[in-house]
């Protein structure tokens, strides 16, 4: 028990999430409970609207939650100051870095601001994880080339080397996929669960590419109207968690193939 | 950190060129003075006294006083443009220059309307530092607020603008109130000048300049963060509130003091920047910090020597130079990098 205690990473109590202003709360989901383990690749999915970013914009404490807790390692999120924080959870937004002069090498030394001096430094330390994580990512050929020399599949790359740099144990990535093409996907998508195997990090992301997600993830957590459940993805087509994720005028989805196919 | 090294010939080549353009810049002015009796004016061994009197007290510390403006302008401009993310970002597009003019406005003609004991203190120079430091720092932090509403950064640009108009408008209101006296003297201030100051005022403009270095220095690790956007920032441990405010701090204090001793000059400090752009090809601000300051020393220098109009009776005011120089180059930079990057 306590050894599996020690193999989580993140787990949510009875986290209800939403909007609360001066008037009213706007709770978008409740009774969220899921625990996120060492080495896992997790798919956040659900339909346009559901609130897969707010969820994730509590998991990284950008927005308070509205009841129940959030523990990283066991610990209160809110119990973390913004350097510890950053030294345990890494994220890759779906933002577009306005700063694209930086090469390739300098954006991802950037993953190594919370640990540098008050200039910001590089150690030899530090540029031997930045160097590893630019392996891992297949970047080094790239190094010294400019960002904006990129092409939007090579950026999120950098974008993911950046948050192995940060060096944590876990990374959250915000639809990662959107604006790739279907290889790209693809390949993000299996990088991302390369990387959750070779580094034993905790990698959660959101995606609309759901037939993928159930391919590659170890575990996914589905967010429908009704309810949120997370499991491995065999187990949740068992359950018929897919099944009403989507209204089902346009489209099914089929348990076989575990993809969805349009209505003929 | 292999970059750092490939740039070091360049530094030392801008070291080497800023000690030329500051000895070229001292041995130019209306009197003629022979290079010998500068260099031995300057060790103040000079036998002509008035020759040395004209380096020692005259050319020299408006030497310096370019130094510190284009620098510090430079420098101001660098950090507005990576904060704004806005490479058209400067402490004159801003209205930053504008808000310090006002400081100095309400200083020097709103001195009458208060009177008495205050009109005694509001005259000294610090006052008008203070003043001009305080304007700047109100007007950063109203674009600052009102662009965390906007989220277009054209929008910002205009938000300049307008608090310049407010500011002109303002100065029109006061100058109808104050004497012919006093509005001379913001004139003259208006058109900007290196030349006016004594060493006395030169210690007040350096401690404050220094102060103000000090902040930006202070600042560059997060000015590398804030390169990457301000969640992605947040999401590496960078205190945002407190790196923004360090960041005005420093520009603020620049700035302000800067218009309050050589008058709002333009382009500077929005030109210096992307001029070092074009050499320095970074984005890091541990070598653009430097590299700013020294360009922007070299450019004032320049722009200060062109003014001087040597040999002759006549200087230009300091601001036109720099529009001239400086206007044009932003133009450039614009049609032929279409996508300014920063």
């Amino acid at each position: 028990m306590s050894e599996q205690n020690q193999n989580i990473v993140l787990e949510t109590k009875e986290l209800t999430i939403g909007y609360s202003s001066k008037k009213e709360e706007s709770i978008i989901a409740s009774n969220i409970n899921f625990d996120l383990h060492k080495g896992e690749l997790i798919g956040l999915v659900g339909a346009n609207g559901i609130g897969k970013s707010t969820l994730l914009r509590t998991l990284t404490k950008v927005q308070p939650a509205l009841n129940g807790e959030v523990l990283i390692h066991s610990k209160p999120i809110e119990s973390y100051n913004a350097i510890d924080l950053a030294k345990e959870l890494s994220l890759v937004l779906t933002e577009v870095v306005a700063a694209k002069n930086l090469t390739v090498f300098e954006l991802v030394a950037l993953g190594r601001q919370p640990y540098t001096n008050w200039v910001g430094t590089l150690s030899n330390n530090d540029i031997t994880i930045i160097n590893i994580a630019l392996t891992q990512t297949n970047l080094t050929d790239l190094k010294h080339k400019k960002c904006f020399e990129l092409s939007d599949g090579q950026l999120q790359k950098v974008m993911i080397a950046r948050a192995l740099a940060q060096d944590t144990a876990l990374i959250i990535l915000d639809e990662p996929t959107t604006h790739l093409d279907m290889y790209h996907k693809a390949y993000v998508l299996k990088l991302l669960q390369k990387l959750a195997k070779e580094t034993n990090k905790t990698i959660l992301f959101s995606s609309h590419e759901i037939d993928l997600a159930i391919q590659l993830c170890d575990k996914m957590i589905v967010m429908s109207n009704d309810n949120i459940v997370s499991d491995t993805p065999k187990n949740l087509i068992k359950q018929g968690a897919f099944n009403d994720l989507f209204p089902k005028d346009l489209i099914v989805f089929d348990e076989n193939t575990g993809a969805f196919r349009v209505k003929k | 950190m292999v970059k750092v090294k490939s740039y070091k010939l360049s530094f030392i080549a801008l070291i080497l060129l800023l000690i030329v353009f500051f000895f070229v810049n001292i041995s130019l002015g209306s009197v003629s003075i022979p290079i010998k009796e500068i260099l031995n004016s300057l060790l103040g061994a000079s036998t002509n006294e008035s020759w040395q009197y004209i380096i020692q007290d005259y050319r020299l510390p408006k030497a310096i006083t370019a130094i510190l403006v284009g620098s510090g302008l430079g420098i101001s401009g660098l950090l507005m443009q990576t904060l704004f993310k806005n490479p058209l970002a400067g402490p004159f597009v801003l209205g930053i220059t504008s808000g310090a003019s006002l400081g100095v406005a309400v200083v020097i003609m709103g001195s009458s309307l208060f009177g008495g004991v205050l009109a005694s203190f509001l005259i000294s120079e610090w006052s008008i530092v203070i003043a001009a430091s305080l304007g700047s720092f109100l007007v950063l932090l109203s674009v600052l607020i009102v662009s965390s509403k906007v989220r277009d950064t054209m929008a910002i640009l205009i938000i300049g603008l307008m608090f310049g108009s407010i500011t002109s408008a303002v100065v029109s209101v006061l100058s109808y109130f104050s004497s012919a006296e006093e509005l001379q003297q913001y004139i003259f201030w208006g058109f900007g000048s290196l030349g006016d100051l004594q060493w006395k005022e030169l210690k007040v403009f350096s401690i404050i300049y220094i102060i103000g270095i000090l902040f930006s220095i202070l600042s560059i690790k997060g000015l590398n963060t804030l390169l990457l956007g301000e969640n992605y920032a947040k999401s590496l441990g960078l205190n945002i509130k407190q790196s923004r405010l360090i960041i005005i701090f420093a520009t603020s204090l620049l700035a302000g003091t800067i218009t309050a001793f050589a008058g709002p000059i333009a382009f500077i400090g929005l030109a210096v920047p992307h001029l070092t752009r074009q050499i320095f090809n970074t984005s890091n601000h541990k070598i653009l910090l430097p590299a700013v300051f020294l360009f922007g020393a070299i450019l004032m220098l320049i722009c200060d020597s062109i003014a001087q109009l040597p040999n002759t009776d006549y200087t230009l005011p300091i601001n036109a130079i720099t529009s001239l120089i400086g206007a044009p180059v932003v133009v450039w930079l614009l049609v032929r990098k279409r996508k300014m990057v920063f």
